[in-house]
């Protein structure tokens, strides 16, 4: 299996590792994956008074794809709106790491993972709109 | 010891010479997968691809003699290191060969009157899906249990034998977890049954002693490139008395008795012949070197890391051999890490499938536990300071890789992993 | 044996100069070709490249190239995997058919004169069936050289809905194969019969067909062989695929066994299938009163190295199966050498030869007791 040096290079230096306060409004938490299955990914945003994702973290267990892909979903949320950053899909992950087929999973994975921090955020916030909850 | 990777560095220092750098050489640590040819088992086998080429079943002229020669010559050293006589090795392509040989081999030719085989959960998946195969076929299989260490409880086997029994087929040395079965008492339980006792050998000829008399062994299937001899051969030792019966699978010109027909292939019979012979030679002193360096591997890792788990039993087992869990690191993710090193995670066979290893869920091992092994094979090219290089990027990269796991922050946390409502996915 | 001359080709040819280069760099390295570390990915390398070539060899695509043993196992394989379809071969195939097809109760064709399958008989056992049969026809004979009329079999079997299997065995480098043209559903090649090293060989497919493997396990081969693939002998069997397709021997190899065959012809011999095509290099050839395994023990004495019959027999005086089914008597089928020659012989060796059998055959031939080697 070979694989791509765009992952490689995510994997030997992931970008976003780290944890934000899970307490604090502005922050959201997805965690995603089973440890039984072999991946874990906890991925946070941190959302601005504009509405917009101004930090993000990520932390992983799984093979390096699944780091990478971790890695760059925590560097391409970055500066979205939470309805930008939703619009992130697994295959544009996939595409941009060149994942071979075995490791789609991790893609979907990192997807799951941006939506269940911005779920968790919006929660927060009784699921108002980014820009009201932000104030 | 002049080792193979003297020889390939070799043409690494062509490919420099031709301008390029040359390459670091990535240590070799995954012996169970297989191993590297033995350089004096490659001088052996040289001349049989050149010089004494012929058929070795050409009976009528002198270059199928000396190819036949060759054959039987090998074939003495192969039953010499197991204690056998030289017309009960049947020489095959291989261990999966071999096994399949044994187990379909014998119950075709009882089936009808013996119509059960015993066998272990954590046998190669070759002795798995042939009793599988068998299974189809209309055959009753029991599948024994292991103890956490590896090991099987031999009251469970005593109990699984039935008079319909026909074969028991138990590993001698485990390919993942590098365990030994008791396999003189597995014997003595078989014979006193009246039963065909098989062990599938490959990972433990030329690793540990052993003798189908003392130990009562039926059939015995041998790997070559198991033991530093080539790949594409390997040998079923088949009893002559009590004389074990059974069914060929591949027809044609009646060669090895009529159990395998096909041109034998005189270079690899002869390498398979001179692996032996030099593991018997060495195997003594070979076993205590690898168990220092092993001893020294492990105690490295545990000084400098936490919450590692050896899986096996440590003193029923193979020197060569160690079968880590780090927790809280996934192991294909810690294997990219330690790119220097080849190692494995799960058996090389089914490693390209992402299910937990099979093996280690049958000694009781968490699924998130197995997602965390590695399987470390040492062997005779193996040196210190491979181990020392080893064992310091391991613990690097266990320990960047614990920094960036979500897992070892909560278990840091004091949060219990099992408490949580995870996601099937 | 560096004072012999090796003419028994069909049993096994010298490993051709790159096999031997392929074959060196490949025992020298580790890996498995099943573990994802580089030692491993460089061992699946050696692998999927032989796969190219030995595919390019029979016209096939790769991934319907199945690594085996060697032919002995490619045949076996090939036949086990007939699933219910009734079991048609001829009368002169290897043993490795033969066997396997004896045992599966098959119908055995009958084989004309000139060593050519019978196909108008073949035409009635695929009447007789009355549903699509599996039929296995060698492509070229290892014992006279026959080349058999392949296509219009297939034509035949195809008709009938059936499949064909067609063992290559002793067709690379010497006549042309490819498996579409041949009409060929599965093919049966060993490696070293075309140059390569013993213990490797392929079933080669056409088309992806269902094929029921006989060794299960570690799901090599795309689980229709399973077995760590012997890596080093696989590459120099692509290795020698190349040099067969690229670099073959035909016209030399004709040129040497006419010649052969002219310096032949005042004695009281009979050329076994010499009425029909043949390979280029192999002449079987019965001298009048002389058994084949005395002749073929005088020759050896006198540093000829040929065979009778086929090599995979048990070494028991046996008449040629092959011979006996085109129809000749006992004796001739007891009085055939097959002499099969190879790049590395020359026309010297050629005359030498054909001075030697025509001094044996005009004489008795006498082997006292102890020159025999034991058997």
């Amino acid at each position: 299996m070979a694989y791509s040096e765009k992952l490689i290079e995510h994997y030997e230096n992931p970008r976003n590792v780290g944890t934000l306060d899970k307490g604090d409004t502005s922050v959201g938490t997805g965690l995603v994956g089973a440890p039984a299955c072999g991946d874990v990914m906890k991925l946070q945003i941190k959302v601005g008074p504009d509405g917009r994702i101004e930090d993000a973290k990520f932390k992983t267990f799984g093979c390096g794809s699944a780091i990478a892909s971790s890695s760059l979903a925590t560097e391409w949320v970055k500066g979205k709106t939470l309805d930008e950053a939703e619009q992130i899909k697994n295959t544009m992950i996939a595409q941009h790491l060149s994942l071979p087929p075995v490791k789609i999973h991790c893609s979907v994975l990192a997807e799951d993972a941006i939506k269940a921090a911005i779920r968790d955020y919006r929660e927060k916030h009784g699921n108002r709109p980014a820009e009201q909850a932000a104030e | 010891m002049k080792g193979v990777y003297e020889m390939s560095s070799l043409q690494e220092m062509k490919i420099a010479a031709d301008g390029q750098n040359r390459p670091k050489t990535p240590i070799y640590l995954d012996y169970q997968a297989t191993t590297p040819t033995d350089p004096r088992v490659v001088e052996a086998m040289l001349p049989y691809f050149t010089t004494h080429f012929g058929n070795p079943h050409s009976r009528n002229h002198s270059f199928g003699w000396e190819a036949e020669q060759g054959v039987e010559k090998a074939r003495a050293q192969v039953a010499s290191i197991i204690g056998a006589d030289e017309k009960e090795i049947i020489f095959t392509s291989g261990a999966t060969e071999s096994n399949n040989l044994a187990i379909k081999g014998v119950a075709h030719f009882y089936k009808g009157k013996k119509n059960h085989v015993i066998t272990v959960v954590t046998e190669h998946k070759c002795v798995l899906d042939s009793c599988r195969h068998l299974e189809l076929e209309g055959f009753e299989v029991t599948y024994l249990p292991v103890q956490q260490n590896g090991l099987i409880d031999l009251e469970k086997l005593k109990a699984a034998i039935r008079p319909d029994t026909c074969i028991v087929s138990v590993m001698a040395v485990n390919n993942e977890i590098g365990v030994i079965q008791p396999l003189a008492e597995i014997g003595k339980i078989c014979r006193a049954a009246k039963v065909y006792f098989h062990t599938d050998a490959a990972q433990a000829v030329g690793k540990i002693p052993l003798n189908v008399e003392e130990m009562n062994i039926d059939m015995m299937s041998i790997s070559g490139h198991k033991l530093y001899g080539p790949k594409g051969v390997g040998a079923l030792y088949v009893r002559r008395k009590p004389r074990v019966r059974l069914e060929a699978l591949i027809h044609g010109g009646g060669q090895e008795r009529g159990m395998r027909s096909g041109t034998l292939p005189t270079p690899l019979c002869v390498g398979l012949g001179e692996a032996c012979a030099i593991a018997q030679r060495e195997m003594g002193a070979e076993a205590e070197r690898l168990k220092a360096l092993r001893d020294r591997f492990y105690d490295k890792i545990r000084e400098q890391l936490p919450e590692v788990y050896l899986n096996g039993d440590l003193e029923s087992r193979i020197p060569g051999n160690l079968n880590l869990s780090f927790a809280y690191v996934e192991g294909e993710g810690l294997m990219m890490g330690i790119k220097d090193l080849a190692v494995s995670s799960g058996s090389a066979c089914t490693s390209a499938s992402l299910e937990p290893s099979y093996v280690l869920r049958a000694l009781g091992v968490e699924e998130e536990l197995a997602h965390t092994s590695l399987r470390i094979g040492l062997g005779r090219f193996t040196t210190e300071q491979d181990v020392d290089y080893a064992v310091e990027h391991i613990v690097q990269s266990v320990q960047r890789l614990r920094s960036m796991s979500p897992l070892w922050e909560m278990a840091q946390e004091g949060i219990d992993i099992k408490s949580i409502q995870w996601a099937e996915h | 044996m560096t004072n012999a001359i090796y003419m028994d080709a069909n049993a096994t040819t010298l490993s051709c100069a790159a096999a031997q280069a392929a074959l060196d760099a490949a025992l020298r390295m580790a890996g498995n070709p099943s573990s994802v570390h580089r030692f491993g990915r460089a061992a699946r390398a050696l692998v999927d490249r032989a796969r190219v070539q030995v595919a390019r060899l029979a016209g096939a695509t790769p991934e319907n190239v199945i690594f085996v043993s060697g032919g002995t196992e490619a045949n076996n394989l090939a036949l086990a995997g007939r699933g219910e379809r009734p079991l048609i071969v001829s009368g002169i195939e290897h043993d490795s058919v033969l066997k396997p097809a004896q045992l599966a109760g098959a119908r055995v064709l009958r084989v004309q004169r000139n060593g050519q399958v019978d196909v108008d008989d073949l035409a009635i056992a695929l009447r007789e069936t009355g549903r699509p049969a599996f039929v296995s026809i060698m492509l070229a004979n290892n014992e006279t050289g026959v080349i058999q009329p392949v296509r219009e079999a297939a034509d035949l079997v195809h008709e009938n809905g059936g499949l064909l299997h067609c063992d290559a065995s002793q067709a690379p480098g010497r006549i042309a194969l490819d498996i579409g043209e041949l009409g060929a559903d599965l093919l049966s090649l060993s490696a070293h019969k075309m140059g390569g090293v013993l213990g490797a060989g392929a079933l080669v497919l056409k088309n992806e067909i269902a094929i029921d493997p006989m060794l299960i396990g570690g799901g090599q081969e795309k689980f229709r062989r399973a077995g760590t693939e012997n890596a080093p002998a696989i590459a120099a069997f692509g290795a020698a695929a190349e040099e067969a397709r690229t670099n073959g021997h035909a016209e030399r190899l004709s040129a040497l066994r006419d010649r052969l065959e002219a310096r032949l012809a005042d004695l009281d011999i009979a050329i076994i299938g010499g009425g029909a095509p043949r390979l280029p290099n192999t002449a079987c050839v019965a001298v009048a009163g002389k058994s084949s395994e005395t002749l073929v023990m005088a020759l050896d004495l006198a540093g000829f190295a040929v065979s009778a019959g086929s090599a995979c027999s048990s070494g028991k005086a046996r008449p040629s199966h092959v011979v006996l089914a085109m129809g000749y008597d006992e004796e001739v089928a007891r009085s055939a050498i097959r002499i099969s020659l190879g790049w590395w012989n020359s026309e010297s060796e050629i005359d030498l030869l054909a001075a030697r059998l025509a001094d044996l055959a005009g004489r008795r031939v006498h082997i006292l007791p102890d020159m025999q080697p034991a058997a």
